[in-house]
């Protein structure tokens, strides 16, 4: 069924169709509506859930860990603030195994008080063992929580789903719903190995020594490895019953470009309508949307870009004293691969609007340029 | 005297608290109640500890360890996740040290509450955080030594008083008990057990290691915290019923209590006459809100 509706009503109806079992959240702007359809859903009876209404993010994401540990598929939505918050219980519910999907609508890190689209807050989170998607349409927020379920509780992991603010989260858009029975098929009760079971008593998370602990994390990378061939499978037979298809990264008319974008979030819509009018102007340039960053795919980049002759990324985020994360990422792949140069460029930071001719801007420059450089800073006014 | 000790023993041998562990006999005693349809969560503290390395346990139910200031809503969570597999029927207890509940837990248990949340909640209260070598906590009582309270600056102020504070939220059950006094704590970990909503049960249990005191005298000592008042023994319904379940006739003098303990053997004697003042004061207060 088509409806038009925000990409946060996305997240809440994503997690609606996948029947979480248990909800544990706390408010923050531009999260918000998530919360609040979320409860509606559950009052209304639309979704058969216990509802947490919890004290603080940090707690949010602990009552998911319970439930999860208890068996039950556990969800949250946060943004900024309240991500930092949860960040201690971010690396719980991974080391856990724990396949909770938390929603983080982007917003940016205060001070000064923003609530506006960046980056930085779920990239800060790059390490916690989640995996981490950043979806580009209210669509792709709708699937990848029902994907995040079906592919996190095979590999044990906890997902990220991280769209922009407002661009986002308060725009409205056409979403395709699929009937639930559908997605029914597609996604079966959560009923893991390992529970907190009276009738088999284990402890969970005890003191570990230097003689496993390594071990632990070395299953965990296993996983986030199988996750790569899982993301695509499940992708396939999502296609099956939706007719979309979803992997890891996205190529746009990259096959014959002599420059790559590489983007990500909203701004990835944004290139590929910009990609087309720098076609019509004859110059050869793709986008590679990053759809997942960890697990990182390194392997489907390489293969996208390796015929190009340049390639720029344009990151909404900045890890200061170095540059954009996503720069760091794309060239520690390319590093004895290839020797492709690469443009780091910064746009949008803190919500700044991201428009088709900045993109071109970015585009037309980097063609011009036979001197890479790692951080150029567009359209900063000082 | 008829004995209402439970004779079950869920908890197995082999734990690796230290010898004379007022936290190891109050979970000794929670389980022979709490049985073994209970799942336990523990965040860190000594009890993360005495539970015994991955991939052993010694408590016999399925637990959950977790972070210093979640017990409370880690409890929920897992009461939630039963809720919604329909087993309703578990015991979801958290247990946690003094530190972690009167401290970085604060927020966490007064959510709890104040949802009223189907969970027990009980914090073995040794009076600092023993497990990073103790250091004070807002249940250090006033006069007590630990590390970050050195003799020249030992703990001043009262200590917190939790009880208070979680009846304040009006919830079903609130109480103390002492390891001291197992039938009385018997009977309370049962009440808990039967009453739906949020519990806490706040139990003294001594420790020879970060109190200074010989592991032979931790019942002794938590028998004295109540025979000197300086641990009253009360429960409160509602938030509003008040009851004293162990009466003490003549309340021994608080010397009686420090003197087995190195942690108050630097205090003088007005300072010590002071403190005696204060509990005198405190149980006062007490009396007059006695139901
Ligand atoms: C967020 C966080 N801060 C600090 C610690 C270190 N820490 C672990 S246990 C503990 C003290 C525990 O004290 P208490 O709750 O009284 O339990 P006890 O050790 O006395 O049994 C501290 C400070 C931690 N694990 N997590
Ligand atoms: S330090 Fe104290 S509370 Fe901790 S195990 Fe030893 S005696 Fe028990
Ligand atoms: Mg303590």
């Amino acid at each position: 069924m088509k409806m038009t509706m925000m990409g946060n009503y996305a997240a809440s109806w994503g997690a609606q169709l996948s029947r979480v079992q248990v909800i544990a959240a706390y408010p923050i702007t531009p999260q918000t509506l998530i919360v609040e359809k979320l409860s509606e859903i559950v009052a209304d009876g639309e979704l058969d859930a216990e509802f947490i209404k919890v004290e603080s993010e940090h707690s949010a994401m602990s009552g998911c860990i319970g439930a999860s540990a208890a068996g039950a598929r556990a969800y949250t939505a946060t943004s900024a603030q309240g991500l930092a918050l949860m960040h201690e219980m971010l690396h719980w519910a991974a080391l856990a195994r724990l396949p909770i999907v938390l929603t983080n609508v982007n917003r940016a890190m205060a001070p000064g008080w923003s609530i506006w689209a960046d980056q930085n807050d779920s990239l800060s989170q790059r390490d916690t063992g989640l995996m981490h998607i950043f979806a580009s349409s209210s669509q792709d927020i709708l699937d990848s929580t029902v994907l995040a379920y079906k592919i996190g509780e095979q590999v044990l992991l906890p997902t990220l789903i991280s769209f922009d603010a407002f661009f986002l989260s308060h725009t409205m858009e056409v979403v395709d719903m699929p009937p639930i029975e559908d997605v029914d098929k597609f996604l079966p009760p959560y009923n893991p190995e390992y529970k907190l079971d009276v009738n088999d008593p284990r402890s969970f998370g005890a003191l570990t020594s230097e003689e496993h602990y390594y071990e632990f994390r070395y299953k965990m990378q296993e996983a986030m490895d199988q996750a790569i061939n899982i993301i695509k499978k499940e992708g396939k037979e999502f296609e099956k019953l939706t007719g979309r298809y979803y992997d890891l990264i996205h190529p746009y008319r990259c096959e014959d470009a002599d420059l790559i974008l590489v983007t990500s979030g909203t701004i990835a819509e944004t290139t590929n309508v910009a990609v087309d009018e720098l076609r019509e102007e004859g110059k050869k340039v793709g986008n590679l949307k990053i759809r997942i960053i960890r697990p990182y795919p390194k392997q489907d980049i390489l293969n996208v870009i390796k015929n190009c002759k340049k390639i720029a990324v344009i990151d909404r985020n900045i890890s200061c004293g170095y540059h954009g994360i996503f720069a760091q990422e794309l060239k520690s792949a390319l590093y004895n691969e290839t020797n492709i140069p690469v443009w780091g460029y910064l746009a949008g930071i803190g919500g700044r609007d991201v428009k088709i001719e900045n993109i071109k801007e970015i585009a037309d420059d980097t063609l011009k340029s036979d001197k890479p450089e790692d951080l150029i800073w567009k359209g900063v006014k000082l | 005297m008829r004995l209402t000790i439970p004779e079950q023993e869920i908890m197995k041998p082999g734990h690796l608290a230290c010898q004379g562990c007022g936290a190891t006999m109050a979970m000794r005693y929670g389980l022979k109640v709490f049985g073994r349809n209970t799942v336990l969560t523990i965040p860190a503290c000594c009890w993360a500890v005495i539970d015994g390395p991955f991939p052993y346990t010694a408590v016999n139910v399925p637990l959950f360890h977790t972070a210093f200031e979640t017990a409370a809503i880690m409890a929920s969570g897992i009461k939630a996740g039963f809720d919604a597999l329909g087993k309703t029927s578990t015991n979801v207890v958290a247990w946690a040290g003094d530190g972690g509940t009167f401290d970085i837990g604060m927020a966490a248990i007064s959510g709890a509450a104040e949802r009223n949340d189907d969970i027990t909640y009980i914090v073995y209260d040794n009076e600092a955080y023993m497990n990073t070598g103790i250091q004070r906590s807002s249940a250090t009582p006033h006069g007590a030594w630990t590390t970050t309270t050195p003799v020249k600056h030992y703990k001043r102020g009262p200590k917190k008083n939790m009880v208070e504070i979680i009846a304040a939220h009006r919830v079903p059950y609130t109480t103390t008990a002492s390891i001291g006094y197992p039938e009385d704590f018997i009977k309370k970990l049962t009440k808990a057990k039967e009453t739906r909503g949020f519990k806490l049960i706040h139990v003294l249990a001594p420790c020879p290691t970060g109190w200074k005191a010989e592991p032979k005298y931790t019942v002794k000592l938590a028998k004295l915290a109540v025979q000197t008042n300086i641990f009253p023994i009360y429960e409160v319904e509602d938030g509003i019923k008040y009851t004293q379940n162990i009466k003490v006739k003549q309340r021994k003098p608080i010397t009686e209590y420090f003197k087995y303990q190195g942690r108050f053997k630097h205090l003088k004697d007005d300072e010590i006459a002071f403190i005696q003042k204060k509990i005198d004061e405190d149980y006062e207060i007490l009396l007059k809100k006695l139901s």
